[in-house]
């Protein structure tokens, strides 16, 4: 095999790895804690929707919440108990926000549901393969929690060259990808197997930072005739980021615009590819993973293998507590991770490591000074961008001019607020507008739907009042005639006129009154005036129309009932238009 | 327990400011004693002066700018400045030229332009130009080495030489003072002498540049050299600066070396070595991109040349750091890197 020339991405920043506070220490099974709490969300794109109902027992692997739409993943028990709420609790989320949970009384016996690996997956159906991945609840581990089994599904379009896997694991104190290297080589290469079938990929790279020699040595001693390759990388923070790790091992770089795949390129984590080797070989779902809870705050920072749902506060209890000198608690590294409102939100898929961290670990807060323009933040930044001028731009406000400079190919990974002399939490700006620009997009999206809306709807509006209009002079046209000819028989109805003459005035006061109120109303609301008023009228009208036909009938067959009627059907007009005059007024009113 | 919430990303590197302002004050000790070796105390004085006045402004601008005045006094950017400043100015100037240029610089340059950060044109030079438009005489009485007069001038000469204008004995400032290398170069050259003539007319010059200088300037560039090893300045400046300066006195040498300085004379007298270390690497200054600032610096050289040559002034960068200080929001425009991802424009 020939050893591979590795590329470099632009700037990047060597941090104290501190990883020898954990990577020491085996891996313990946490205790089963005494309630699961089980968000519906734990990875990208749409919650999973419950399947069990408060009162259900449960199984450990037991799906219990299936996965909604192509962009979602399901949820499985991760222990046996009985689900006793599905309500709101605390979620991992730097907003601190709480999103709803199935929450399970574990019942001790850790019971599982009956299992079954696959057969042969050489003789598979490449999309019952992917099911079955997605039944199980895989999502990218490294800690996006994209659903891997999409990633698989490269389509007719794409061939796959290379298949990376992702075991750089580039943020500092994190070792919970290095203890799974280390602790089960055999599962990740089983995966890798499956994944490299799954894509009928050319090549496969595994990645390692050179700071993990014990990983790459159990990894390269799992293979034998196998063509797969195992490279280790310079240790530089962000390696491990997708489109880092993708240049670094072929040189080449994912368009803005793209995905990897592409440029013939599928990028899983390792601890992924474990997971797909047991839900495919041992039928296991996706209910646990490694952790590394770590920090000078705990006493015995280590690895747990932990079920998901397993609140924070109790795996700092299994590292020995907390101590005096913790001043942050992080969910993550300490780049990308995001610090904790509340200790008792659980473990979820996407998590990795919990970080007690002391002052000595992270650096405090200093006062932020202004940007001297002095390029550290450029020089750092593996994107290439220029984060002192965006930062010019999101402080402003002028998120447009921060666009067209590629806020949106930020990828957050810290690097820009790390180097600044100035103390300026840049990253903090940057995600500060692009939440502003994408608030901004949706709410002209709203806009230009409720235009479409309004538009549409004046459109038939308009339509009906034409053929309204219509209807109504041909009426009038044949009842005029009518009149004529009753008029010439009877004589007149002196009663009948006044009643008509009345109507009519009333109809130009109506008229008026809106012009007026035209020249005072906002245009929206005029429209939806107008046609109201119209309505209104047009209800004056038919009952006047009502009215004289009547007053015709009448003259027609006998005088005396005929009156009654005509005041009967006057009042009635009245009322009409009384109505019009209250809808107008409603108008006026708003 | 209740934490303050910070956005990631969660720790910092080890460093501020005031540190980066430190380093750049810290590379200048080597300077500073050849300095005082070669042209007495005269330096030292005038830099506290310089740093004094510049604190006293600082804090009275903060004050009325309504900003935190202990955080921003302490981020060492004035003494900075009126360091680099003070030592831009004759050792021996009068007390009042430096206070005047240091608090023009402070206060004008700076302040009034925004404060640290948002100053278009480098303040340290700002204030220079100002004195040597202002007063030509005072800029360019100039002390000479020591070894080439027979006075030996005391700690307490050079206090008294800066406050009353003579010391102790009656000499007076002039019989103490001399043209720079600079300066006599280009009167020689007036006078239709030749370049060798001119240098081997005159005990100012030395090896390679000016007898002294030739020493401050080998120092100040060790001194940029570690600023860049520390990571507080880059490369691109200096060597945009001194390579086109190289370049095109090169050229000029090339073509008739009668009349041209040597590259290595243009480079080792003269404040060229400082200026593409120190004050053209000011970063709030300068464009931010590398190879934007190559270009800056390679405009600096180009354009010093140019003043020294054929323009009114004997030594033109500061007038060249100042006319690039303008160009170098359009640098930044037009050099932008190419982001990942995107093709080539
Ligand atoms: S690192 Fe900080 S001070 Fe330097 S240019 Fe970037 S934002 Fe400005
Ligand atoms: S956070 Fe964004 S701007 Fe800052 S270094 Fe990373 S990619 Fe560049």
């Amino acid at each position: 095999m020939i050893n591979r020339i590795l590329s470099r991405f632009h700037g990047g920043v060597h941090l104290p790895d501190r990883k020898s506070l954990t990577a020491g220490q085996p891996v313990r099974k946490a205790h089963l804690p005494d309630r699961l709490y089980l968000p519906l969300h734990q990875h990208i794109g749409a919650s999973a929707e419950p399947v069990v109902a408060v009162g259900d027992s449960v199984l450990k692997g037991q799906m219990i919440a299936h996965a909604c739409g192509y962009v979602s993943a399901p949820v499985h028990a991760s222990s046996s108990g009985k689900v006793i709420a599905i309500e709101d609790h605390a979620i991992p989320h730097p907003s601190g926000a709480s999103a709803s949970c199935i929450v399970i009384e574990t019942d001790g016996e850790d019971r599982w549901i009956e299992r079954s690996g696959a057969e042969d997956y050489l003789n598979m159906d490449h999309s019952h393969l992917r099911n079955l991945i997605r039944n199980a609840g895989i999502v990218g581990l490294g800690g996006a929690g994209f659903p891997s089994f999409i990633k698989l599904n490269p389509g007719p379009d794409y061939q796959i060259d290379t298949l990376i896997l992702n075991g750089a694991e580039c943020e500092p104190f994190i070792t919970c990808d290095d203890l799974l290297m280390r602790t089960h080589p055999e599962e990740i290469i089983s995966g890798i197997k499956i994944l490299r079938y799954a894509l009928k990929a050319k090549h496969v790279v595994i990645a390692v930072e050179d700071n993990k020699p014990e990983a790459y040595q159990s990894l390269k001693g799992q293979l034998h005739n196998e063509d797969i390759e195992v490279v280790q990388v310079p240790t530089l923070y962000p390696v491990g980021g997708e489109k880092q790790l993708i240049q670094v091992i072929t040189g080449k770089e994912v368009p803005h615009d793209g995905l990897p795949l592409n440029i013939g390129i599928v990028i899983q984590n390792v601890s992924t590819a474990a997971a797909v080797h047991r839900a495919v070989n041992e039928g296991t779902p996706l209910v646990s993973r490694y952790v590394t809870v770590t920090g000078g705050g705990v006493t015995q920072p280590r690895n747990l293998e932990v079920l998901f749902g397993t609140p924070v506060n109790e795996l700092l209890e299994q590292c020995g507590g907390t101590n005096m000198a913790m001043s942050r608690l992080v969910m993550g590294g300490p780049m990308m991770g995001f610090e904790l409102h509340q200790h008792n939100v659980p473990v979820i898929k996407t998590t990795n490591c919990i970080l007690a961290a002391t002052d000595h670990d992270l650096s405090p807060e200093q006062p932020m000074m202004p940007c001297i323009r002095c390029g550290s933040c450029a020089d750092a930044c593996p994107v290439s961008l220029l984060p002192q001028q965006l930062y010019w731009f999101a402080r402003s406000k002028e998120f447009d001019k921060a666009q067209n400079i590629n806020l949106f190919d930020c990828i957050e990974c810290g690097c820009c607020s790390y180097v600044c002399p100035s103390h300026i939490p840049l990253v903090h700006y940057f995600r500060f507008s692009k939440t502003e620009i994408a608030a901004k997009e949706r709410e002209q999206e709203k806009a230009d739907q409720a235009r479409a809306r309004h538009e549409a709807r004046q459109a038939r509006l308009d339509r009906e009042k034409a053929e309204r209009a219509a209807r109504l002079a041909s009426k009038k046209a044949a009842l005029a005639a009518k009149k004529a000819r009753s008029d010439r028989a009877s004589g007149g109805v002196s009663d009948d006129k006044k009643a008509a003459i009345k109507a009519a005035i009333e109809r130009a006061k109506a008229k008026k009154a809106a012009k007026k109120q035209a020249g005072t109303e906002p245009e929206a609301e005029k429209n939806r005036a107008v046609s109201e008023r119209k309505r209104a009228e047009m209800k004056a009208a038919i009952e006047q129309a009502k009215v004289k036909k009547m007053a015709r009938k009448q003259a027609e067959s006998g005088h005396e009932r005929g009156v009654s009627e005509q005041k009967k059907a006057e009042m009635r007009a009245a009322i009409a238009r009384a109505k019009a005059k209250k809808a107008e007024k409603k108008n006026d009113g708003i | 327990m209740e934490f303050k919430i910070k956005s990631s990303p969660q720790t910092h590197l080890d460093n501020n400011l005031t540190q980066l302002m430190m380093r750049i004050l810290y590379a200048l000790i080597p300077a500073l004693v050849a300095y005082v070796w070669f042209f007495g105390w005269g330096i030292v004085i005038n830099i506290l002066l310089a740093v004094v006045t510049a604190l006293s402004c600082e804090a009275l601008m903060l004050k009325l700018r309504q900003r935190p005045v202990k955080l921003f006094l302490t981020d060492g950017s004035a003494v900075v400045t009126a360091t680099l400043l003070a030592m831009a100015l004759p050792p021996l100037a009068p007390w009042w030229l430096t206070v005047l240029g240091v608090a023009f610089a402070i206060i004008v340059a700076k302040h009034l332009y925004g404060g640290l950060g948002f100053n278009p044109f480098n303040p340290a030079m700002v204030g220079y130009v100002m004195l040597l438009i202002s007063f030509p005489l005072e800029m360019t009485g100039w002390s000479a080495p020591l070894s080439l007069v027979d006075y030996k001038l005391a700690f307490m000469d050079s206090i008294s030489m800066i406050f009353t204008g003579q010391i102790a004995s009656g000499l007076q400032l002039d019989a103490l003072t001399m043209a720079t290398p600079l300066d006599m170069l280009k009167a020689e050259l007036r006078l239709e002498h030749t370049v060798a003539e001119s240098l081997s007319s005159h005990p100012v010059f030395g090896l390679m540049g000016g007898v002294g200088w030739e020493w401050v300037n080998l120092t100040i560039l060790a001194g940029g050299v570690w600023l860049i090893y520390k990571k507080v300045i880059t490369w691109h400046v200096p060597v945009g600066v001194l390579g086109s300066l190289f370049i095109i006195a090169a050229v000029f040498y090339g073509i008739d070396s009668e009349h041209y300085a040597s590259p290595l004379f243009h480079i080792m007298s003269g404040a060229a070595i400082f200026a593409a270390f120190f004050i053209a690497t000011d970063p709030v200054t300068a464009p931010t991109t590398a190879l934007g600032r190559v270009i800056f610096g390679a405009g600096i050289g180009i354009l010093a040349y140019i003043i020294r040559t054929w323009g009114g002034y004997p030594e033109g960068i500061a007038f060249a750091v100042l006319l690039m200080n303008m160009v170098a929001p359009t640098i930044d425009h037009y050099y932008q890197p190419r982001v990942f991802g995107h093709r080539k424009k």
